[in-house]
């Protein structure tokens, strides 16, 4: 019996308006609201909502044999709630099914997790009391932005109370190993890692409505044929996709809302293969090996690594002088910057730095709002500098720093006032040498 | 393969972009064994070495006519001379510029081989276009004296000569579109520029635009069929004289220059503007308008209306190595142009390390990725994007790093194997 885990990303980010170098300490708001609306009621409208319609209708159907996980980032939730609320009441429906699991991930599609612990624990944290607010689950299973993954990130996974964790089944990492098994952490064995099968999962979210493709076009027959041909041995089978994938990636027209039905319906009809939720598939499965990831892998690009993110200097320089803030952010209490230091923190910013797609015809680059990497660079940092002012103007240098201050303040005065004693000893001492000798004399004849 | 070409200036005599042009295409052309190459200027220059021109009569000049060896190649170009005033730029260019310093040459007499004269009056206005059928003339004496396959000519002061070339001895003509009137006149067209303009494309057999903004234009305003005109980019010398200028900034703020005739069609006032939006926000900063036209006098009162004459400065017109040493200098370099067929100077400031930031409506945006781009009319993003470039150290390091890199791979040599290709179809 071979097991499907099936997973939706749904993500969406604030983008910022345009902010010039004169807006720096006179605006203090960064949000493009109207592409933000118009994008998020677009993608609600041809994805969200039809595809949770179509999985609720399954979830209803085959009751208890169709599962699903999900993890919606918090910066999409308050997107949802801003823009189109009954995405998240149709969610809602869906959980209420008892088919959905949510996972865990940062609260706003953060790559904090390379950088600064502490932010990123808030930043989870965050996130999963966003998700326990509105869904009423406590997530057991940690889902990194864009399937980040280290050793170290595993094993502090388990430290913040989690089971497992996805990754991308990258085949730098996984050599001749396969994805279809369940693996657990090189530095804490106790926490499993699920490792995404990219072959299926592009399938579908990449290869789907291409023509060009050998094996167009793709059905249903077909797609859980390659599942059931795999080797016995192999349990499980990670198909990790963007949901976006339904009815934007792949538009409706392309049939993928008719397959992804019919695919269903094929997987619950086959005595070999069930759907499991990665919490149940870490319950059911038995780990079969360590696999070692010393360097993080992500699932963007080719080389599957952060070069998206970090590739070049002004996305390092960027992402330092923002986490530069974050010891400041902890004193931080007014509720305006905690909300835009979140939004600082999107991946989706540094993304836009990249200059990694300029000949290549990427399809994820129509998300990008900016013309340039430079041009969203400038723009960051601008929104930046502002929020540096801002954040400096609500926590001044805390107490510690005040006392170092007054303590070198007294050491200056003391050393002032031992110079300007010596000064004058040095001009008491030079008077008497000009007038050396009519002094002796005076001297002598008193 | 023999080509015969016409141009109207050449190194070391260079008033802009063309000479360079003209210059570095020959000069890759050189490069390749059994093409050969005769050049034709109807320029003199007041510091021609004597011995360098033959001269056929007592009192006139004709046809002056030179080798050059470019050193790093094997083939050697034949160089012609007619002696005559013609400028590529006439009314509002620097024609003014110009006119003030040739008011004094005397009217001097072109004698061809077969014996009859050809005045040139050194002056401009009406008679210019006189002047170029002239030129016209000669060229077809040229013509007539010499074998060549092809016939190539630079923009439009040589059109006509390309024309008559072509006429005398049948054999097919490229024009080589380094601008057009449109971008000169910001619209204002001349109707006899105009005429002549399109007079060679259509006669022409082949077209080369220096970018596809200058190819639309050649379609749209020219209505010249799009397959016969091909885009071939222009390129950029490997400047050696770069390194060997050891300059020290003698002040500790940063430098901001615009660099290029001070004219419409280069947008100077833009970058007024935004220098004006620029120093309200920052203090360690200085603009440079380096260049000469007939616009300066308007931007130095602009600037003084401005109240910012303390922090931006007027060179001049700057000559050979002065460019470079204002390069040396800059930290930020600006195209703001209007109306760019190409524009090479971006790619004299990225090989002096200079971040550059250019306008979408010039040629040379199509090919560059690593500079920032604006629209000439959007001072705020041009303020903005140069207070990016000063601020935050990383994007100003990462695009001289990649621009420098990028500038190296532009090569005189790819295009002028362009240019082969295109004389191939037309001779096979």
């Amino acid at each position: 019996m071979k097991s499907i885990c099936l997973f939706f990303q749904i993500h969406q980010p604030f983008r910022y308006r345009r902010y010039r170098f004169f807006d720096i300490g006179n605006d203090h708001y960064y949000y493009d609201d109207y592409a933000n609306e118009t994008i998020l009621s677009k993608v609600a409208e041809k994805c969200y909502l039809p595809t949770n319609k179509l999985l609720l209708k399954l979830a209803t159907k085959y009751k208890g044999e169709f599962k699903v996980a999900f993890s919606i980032t918090g910066v999409a939730l308050d997107q949802f709630e801003l823009y189109a609320p009954e995405v998240i009441k149709s969610f809602q429906d869906l959980t209420k099914t008892g088919c959905v699991e949510f996972l865990s991930e940062t609260y706003s599609h953060s790559i904090s997790s390379l950088k600064d612990k502490n932010v990123f624990e808030k930043q989870v944290l965050l996130h999963d009391q966003r998700i326990f607010d509105l869904f009423g689950q406590k997530p057991k299973v940690f889902r990194n932005t864009e399937m980040i993954y280290s050793d170290e990130i595993g094993a502090q996974i388990h430290k913040m109370g989690y089971t497992a964790i996805l990754t991308e089944g990258a085949r730098h990492v996984l050599g001749w190993k396969s994805p279809n098994f369940l693996y657990v952490n090189a530095i804490n064995p106790r926490i499993k890692v699920l490792m995404r099968n990219f072959k299926f999962s592009d399938d579908i979210s990449f290869r789907f409505s291409n023509t060009n493709w050998s094996e167009f076009p793709l059905t249903a027959e077909k797609f859980t044929g390659w599942i059931n041909k795999l080797q016995e041995k192999e349990e499980i089978v990670n198909l990790f996709l963007s949901y976006e994938t339904f009815g934007q990636r792949q538009p409706k027209e392309s049939g993928i809302f008719d397959f992804l039905e019919h695919w269903v319906d094929t997987v619950v009809k086959n005595d070999n293969l069930k759907f499991v939720t990665p919490s149940q598939a870490v319950q059911e499965l038995q780990p079969i090996s360590i696999v070692s990831v010393p360097d993080p892998i992500s699932w963007a690009d080719e080389e599957r690594d952060l070069t998206s993110w970090l590739g070049n200097e002004m996305q390092k320089e960027a992402f330092e002088k923002l986490y530069v803030l974050s010891q400041k952010m902890t004193n931080c209490k007014n509720d305006d910057l905690i909300k835009d230091w979140n939004y600082l923190q999107e991946s989706d910013h540094f993304y836009y730095m990249s200059t990694k797609y300029f000949s290549g015809n990427q399809g994820q680059i129509y998300k990008n709002p900016f013309d340039s990497p430079y041009e969203a660079f400038i723009n960051y940092m601008n929104v930046l500098s502002d929020f540096t002012l801002r954040l400096n103007e609500d926590v001044p240098d805390s107490e510690e720093n005040q006392l170092k201050v007054e303590n070198l303040l007294e050491i200056i005065r003391l050393k002032d006032k031992k110079i300007r004693t010596l000064e004058l000893e040095i001009q008491r001492l030079q008077k008497p040498k000009q007038k050396l000798k009519p002094n002796s004399k005076r001297k002598k004849g008193n | 393969m023999k080509i015969l070409m016409f141009g109207w200036e050449f190194p070391p005599h260079i008033s802009g972009g063309l000479g360079t042009a003209c210059y570095g295409l020959t000069k890759g052309l050189s490069s390749f064994k059994g093409l050969e190459i005769q050049f034709v200027v109807p320029k003199v220059f007041g510091d021609e070495e004597p011995a360098t021109i033959q001269l056929t009569g007592a009192n006139n000049i004709p046809v002056s006519k030179k080798e050059i060896a470019f050193t790093d190649t094997e083939n050697k170009i034949e160089y012609f001379e007619v002696n005559s005033n013609l400028i590529p730029y006439v009314s509002d260019e620097e024609f003014w510029y110009l006119k003030s310093q040739r008011q004094t040459t005397k009217n001097r007499f072109v004698k061809t081989t077969e014996g009859f004269k050809i005045e040139f009056s050194g002056t401009y206005g009406p008679n210019l276009i006189e002047e170029i059928k002239n030129y016209a003339i000669v060229a077809e004496s040229i013509a007539r004296d010499s074998s060549f396959d092809l016939i190539h000519a630079h923009d439009w002061l040589a059109y006509p000569a390309g024309i008559a070339a072509k006429r005398l001895s049948g054999k097919p003509l490229v024009i080589h579109v380094h601008a057009t009137d449109f971008d000169r006149s910001g619209g204002n067209v001349n109707p006899a520029v105009y005429a002549i303009e399109r007079d060679g494309m259509e006669t022409a057999d082949r077209i080369i635009a220096v970018s596809n903004f200058t190819r639309q234009i050649i379609i749209g305003k020219y209505n010249i069929p799009p397959e016969k005109i091909t885009t071939i980019y222009n390129a950029v010398e490997p400047e050696a004289k770069l390194n060997k200028i050891k300059l020290k900034k003698g002040l500790n703020e940063k430098v901001v220059t615009f660099l290029g005739r001070i004219t419409l069609q280069k947008g100077p006032e833009y970058f007024v503007e935004a220098a004006f939006l620029l120093s309200k926000k920052m203090k360690n900063v200085r603009f440079v308008m380096a260049g000469s036209g007939d616009k300066m006098n308007e931007m130095i009162a602009r600037v003084a209306q401005l109240g910012l004459s303390d922090k931006f400065h007027f060179t001049g017109f700057l000559k050979g190595d002065e460019v470079y040493q204002m390069l040396k200098l800059t930290d930020v370099f600006v195209m703001p142009s209007v109306s760019e067929p190409f524009g090479i100077v971006p790619l004299e400031a990225m090989q002096a390390n200079v971040p550059v930031i250019i306008s979408n409506q010039s040629g040379v945006s199509e090919i560059l990725k690593n500079a920032i781009k604006i629209d000439f009319w959007d001072t705020y993003s041009m303020a903005d994007s140069i207070y990016g470039l000063l601020h935050y150290t990383s994007l100003a390091e990462f695009l001289k790093k990649s621009g420098k890199q990028e500038v190296n791979e532009l090569t005189w040599k790819h295009s002028a194997k362009e240019v082969k290709n295109v004389y191939k179809s037309l001779l096979s």
